[in-house]
Order: C-alpha cells, then structure tokens, then sequence
C-alpha cells in the first residue's frame, strides 16, 4: 500500500489514509510532521471573521473562552469540517485536513444538546460510528457495549435517548464521539445543558476521561470554571481573535481584557508603571507592591476592596478613591457593589456591613486597596 | 334564503339561539364572546355547503339495494384496480419523491426555487392538461414514448401502468411537498452528528433521516395515495376507459351516474368510506390545531 499519491479524490484513499494515521496512533510510531494539532482557522462570515490559530500536542485538552458570539463554535465547526476554512490550514497528525469532508476526519465531536439520534438506543447510537467505519453490526456492538461499561451505563444500553438524564446523555454522547478512536475530540460547552448538581459530578467525570484521552482534545465554554477544571491551556477568543492564552492558572492571575478579568472576578486596569506607582490609563494612580517600567495591568480581586461611609482618616491603604455606588447583586452570601468614579470597581462585602453602610444605588462611599492585595504585571 | 331582506333576521336568530342562554355551558364558552354576525354567517354556511352533499350523497343511498351493488363483479373490479394502481402510484412517489424531497431540502443549488415551482405545478395544473401532456411525453408518439416503444416495445397509454403513470403525476408533489416540509422542520444537526461518526450523506439519510422523518413520509404518502385514489382527468385522458384495465373507481362513478344512478352512488359511498378512513388516520397530525 502506497499513500504517495495524496489525492484524496476517492473515498478508499481517504479511508487507507485514516488507517495509517490511526496505526501511527496506536504504535506510537513518529509521522513525517509532528503529532497532534496544528490548525490556523480562517472563516469569513459577512461582516464576522474568526482568525484563530491553534496547536495541540497528544494528549493536550485545550479550552476556547469566549463570550457569546466570540466564534468558539465556529473554530469548533471548522476543525470538524461542518463549515468551510476561508483560509488558513488544519494539519492533524501530520495529515492536511483542509478539503477533507466531515465523515472523513479522525474527528470527534460532543455536541451541546448532544444529538444523540433519538430513534436509536443507547448501545446503538455509540456503536452508528464504528458500523459507519466499516465494523459489522456485532463487531460494532460489542466495542459500544465496552464504552457503555467504560461509562459506567451498561445498564442503560437499551434505553432510547429520551428515557436518559442529562448526565447519562452527556456520557452516551462521549462515547460515540469516543467509539471512533478520534485524534481530535471536540467538546461543545459540554456542560451548558446539565442542570447545576448534576454539572458537578459530570464535571468530574469528564475531567477523568479526558485526562485518559491520548489524543488532541478541544473543548468550547463561555463557562470559566468549567474551562479552568477540565482544561490544560485556556485560548480566550473575544471577537474571532484570541485575545490571551495560557494555563488557566496564568490567564486567572493576568488577565488582559476586561472579559477575562470580568469572568476569573478581577478588578482590571490598564496602565504605566513608574516604579511602584501606576499611572492607570484616563483614571487615577494606583500603587503596588512590584517595581515595574512601561505599559503594565493591575489587577485585585472585588474582596480586596474595603468600603467606608465617610472619608478613612486612620487607614494605612495609599489607594484611596471616592466612588458611587451603581448597582448592588447578590454573589453567593456576599454582596456585590458595582462602583463608578475615578475608578470604576467591583467590590465585595458581607450582608452585614451593606446595611451598615447603608448602601445603596447612587451613595457616596469611599473606596480602599491594600497595595499588598494588588498584582501588576506587564502589559 | 330565498329573499335577502328576510336573511338578516332568521340568521339573527339562529346567532341568538346559538349564543345561548347563560346555563348552556358549552355554547357560551365557544361563542359567548360575541362572534361577530359578518363572520358567524357566511362562516355557518360554509359549513353548510362542504356537509350538505355529502348528508344528500347518505340520504339518497339505496340502502336496501346497497350490497348487492357492492357486490357486483364491475364494482369489485374497479375497485381492485383503483385500489392497486393507487398503491402502485404512491410506491413510484415514494421512490422517486421522497430523493426529491430532500434534494430541495437540503442541497443549495442553483435554481431550486424554479425546480420547486415545476414540482408544485401538477398540484394547480388542471388534471386534464396534465393526461394531455403525458400523451405528448409518453404517448405512443410522444418524445419519449416514441423511444420506449421503438427500443422496449413498452407503451403505457391505455394500459394499467398509464394509469399509475397518471395518478402518479398527479399525486407525487402532495407526497413531496408533505416530505420536504418535514425534513425542514427537522433538524439537520443530527446529519452533521452522523457526517462526524463518519456516515457519509447517504448514510446519514438513510440510517438517521429517513427514521426521523418516517412519520412526514407516512402522512405524504397517505395524502398522495388519497389523491391517486380520486384521480380522474389525467386518468381517463392517459389511460383511457376500459373496465378492467384502466376504469378506476372515479371513471367507473362518473360512467355509472348516466346509466345507473343508484350504482354510482354505492360507488360514491365506497370511495367516501375510504375518505373518512385516510382522514381518521391522519387526524393526529392534521386535524388537531397546534
């Protein structure tokens, strides 16, 4: 069998092709380029582009962060091959995907609700995917009814999708995508359809069977724990461009746009540093614990500000500011105050000193900041 | 209503009597809130036109003759032939109209909206036109049927197949406008889902969308096949008349009512019993208002 020919104008070539990469997979053995994902996706929609490169190594679970319309699902699509690159490349394995169509990738998809084909039952929609590559029915079957174990759902095998809960259905869904032997999985918010306890527990189980996955696997979220728990590396898209990536340890420590610092809970400025003091761009200086030069972000978390009634004269804080209160929420057991003025903030505090403060829309309050509970980093 | 000025007043009535007293529970929730008489009217006597012949076509029925009638050779024969060639229509349009549905649903290309245009036509062409323009297709003559005569020794005019050719014309864009509309109410994610699994597009259709849209094709092919059942003009104009061979029930009705009226009501009843029947399948899906 020769593969030189890379045509791919027959669906016999396409299929011999997939086997080799497989086999690469399987032995471990080196491809001519390097293994995992290598990807600049290129979609042109009307007045929207998504411009997004991204590389994965084995074994890699990278995270696309992004606000509603940012185009996660459309890089998640274009990997898939449901929609077409404009430009750009996607080489996986060291094999060119670019004009390869969908059935025709080693590619795996989680879609959000799922779609699990409702007409078939569980064992049956996990074993579609290896009958379509070839695999008799029996053959199909028995490597479905291993993931159903795998899942922990043997029981449900024969159950029509309909009769699932959310978790189950996550989980079915997981393994046909799975039941393939997929180089590249792809999660679409996997976990936006499950209600909030049962998020939790298939969070955890996700985390697990990812971790076991050897190959690329690339989810979308708007949700940041869900991306921070289950993710290696974060890519934040916001607009069709990435605009930070990193470990979501780094992106929750230095963020670099408001979305970021909004989504982890930071307080978020732009500025220069001047040794310890920061000049922070149209607002007032800001002063740190680092001594940094040129272009910086300051960031500190909504609970690092405290909250005064009247001017502070006793306090220590050199980041003094006075604020106006425009809108308080509720977050978990503590109050969120939303502060406009020099320095537009989050701050958080207590039930308790809210009333004391007599806080509400349109007060006047003074606002501080430790500088030791502030991080500035360069910009 | 014999003189316009007395109408007003006897349907004043009539609304009265059904807008009801206060202690008639029902009527009062149906109309009680004052259905307007300008639509109240007209709206009865539509109802009145679509109910009274067929009341006339049962008051009429030779009851006490009927099974007799029934049971007459001709009547059974036309009735197998009706029977079989409205099967025989709905199969042809199930094989090719069902493919067609979902070219139109699914493919962009150019020009679909002509192409959706000509495969609604027959459905607003006069049924006669449409056996004139068979003849010219596939009539022994015609630019197609000349060949098929010529290379097959096949004709179809005159024959049992013309009239499946017929009825088929006639029935199959019920069949795929009915199916193309169920494929795009549903939702074409799941082929995408299949396109991921490595199903190719035919794949996809056949082991995910056919199943899904089953109950559309059921109903288009009830539609198609009630339609092929009453098809008259194209029939008689491709296929002819001949008892046995190509007198559907319809032709056989029509026939009928000038030499033995009594006959062509049974006829009529048979084929009005089946009516009710296909629509007493359907009554899920059309005649409970969403």
């Amino acid at each position: 069998m020769t593969h030189t020919e890379k045509t791919r104008k027959t669906e016999k070539a396409e299929k011999a092709l997939k086997a080799e990469q497989s086999a690469y997979g399987a032995t471990g053995v080196p491809g001519p380029a390097p293994a995992g994902l290598d990807a600049h996706l290129v979609v042109d929609r009307g007045s929207f582009r998504l411009d997004v490169a991204l590389t994965a190594a084995p074994g890699d679970v990278v995270a696309l962060l992004g606000p509603n319309g940012a185009g996660k699902t459309t890089a998640l699509r274009a990997l898939a091959g449901l929609t077409p690159l404009t430009d750009g490349r996607l080489r996986l394995d060291g094999a060119a995907l670019e004009r390869t169509a969908p059935e025709s990738r080693p590619v795996g998809v989680v879609f959000q609700d799922y779609l699990l084909f409702p007409h078939l039952t569980a064992l049956d929609n996990v074993a579609f995917g290896p009958r379509c590559h070839g695999a008799t029915k029996a053959e199909a079957r028995a490597r479905a009814a291993e993931w159903l174990e795998r899942m922990g759902l043997a029981d449900h095998a024969g159950a029509k999708p309909r009769r699932l809960s959310g978790g189950q259905a996550q989980r079915i869904a997981l393994a046909r995508a799975l039941a393939t032997n997929p180089r590249l999985l792809l999660l679409d918010e996997p976990l936006a359809a499950l209600d909030a306890r049962t998020r939790l527990e298939v969070r955890t189980q996700l985390r697990r069977h990812l971790a076991e996955f050897e190959a690329v696997a690339v989810l979308v979220t708007h949700d940041p724990l869900d991306a921070m728990v289950l993710a290696d590396r974060l890519v934040v898209i916001e607009d069709g461009h990435i605009v930070q990536e990193g470990t979501p340890a780094d992106i929750a420590r230095h963020p670099r746009t408001d979305y970021i610092a909004h989504l982890v809970g930071l307080n978020l400025y732009k500025g220069r540093a001047e040794g310890h003091t920061v000049q922070v761009d149209d607002g007032p200086a800001i002063t740190t614990t680092e001594d940094l030069t040129g272009p910086v972000f300051v960031a500190f978390p909504p609970s690092a500000v405290t909250l005064y009634r009247d001017r502070p004269t006793g306090s220590s804080a050199r980041n003094l500011w006075q604020c106006e209160v425009a809108g308080l929420e509720t977050h978990g057991d503590q109050i969120r105050a939303d502060l406009t003025g020099e320095l537009p903030l989050a701050a958080d505090l207590t039930t308790v000193a809210a009333a004391e403060l007599d806080l509400h829309p349109g007060a006047t309050v003074w606002a501080t900041v430790k500088a030791a509970q502030t991080n500035a980093y360069p910009a | 209503m014999t003189s316009p000025t007395d109408a007003p007043d006897k349907s004043a009535a009539a609304a009265d009597t059904l807008r009801g007293g206060p202690r008639r529970g029902r009527v009062r929730k149906g109309l009680g809130r004052g259905v307007p008489l300008p639509l109240l009217v007209p709206a009865l006597l539509g109802l009145a036109f679509l109910v009274l012949p067929l009341i006339a076509l049962l008051v009429r029925t030779p009851w006490h003759s009927l099974p007799d009638q029934l049971t007459s050779p001709e009547v059974w024969q036309a009735l197998k032939l009706s029977l079989l060639c409205a099967t025989a229509a709905t199969a042809v349009s199930l094989v090719i109209g069902v493919p067609l549905a979902w070219l139109l649903a699914r493919v962009e290309f150019p020009g679909r909206g002509l192409v959706r245009a000509l495969v609604t036509l027959p459905l607003v062409l006069p049924p006669v036109v449409g056996g004139v323009a068979l003849l010219m297709a596939l009539g022994r003559n015609g630019i197609v049927g000349k060949w098929l005569d010529a290379w097959f020794g096949v004709t179809l005019p005159f024959t049992t197949a013309g009239v499946v050719v017929a009825e088929a014309f006639v029935a199959m864009p019920f069949l795929v406008i009915s199916v193309e509309g169920t494929l795009r109410a549903a939702d074409p994610r799941y082929e995408e889902a299949a396109a991921t699994l490595g199903a190719s597009r035919f794949t996809a259709f056949r082991r995910v969308t056919l199943p899904l849209i089953a109950p559309g094709i059921a109903a288009g092919a009830v539609l198609a096949w009630a339609r092929a059942l009453g098809e008259f003009g194209a029939t008689i104009t491709f296929a002819g008349n001949f008892p046995g061979r190509t007198q559907t029930m319809p032709l056989a009705v029509y026939l009928a009512l000038q030499s033995d009226p009594e006959a062509a009501i049974a006829l009529s009843l048979v084929l009005l019993a089946v009516s009710v029947a296909v629509l007493a399948g359907l009554r899920d899906r059309w005649m409970t208002a969403s």
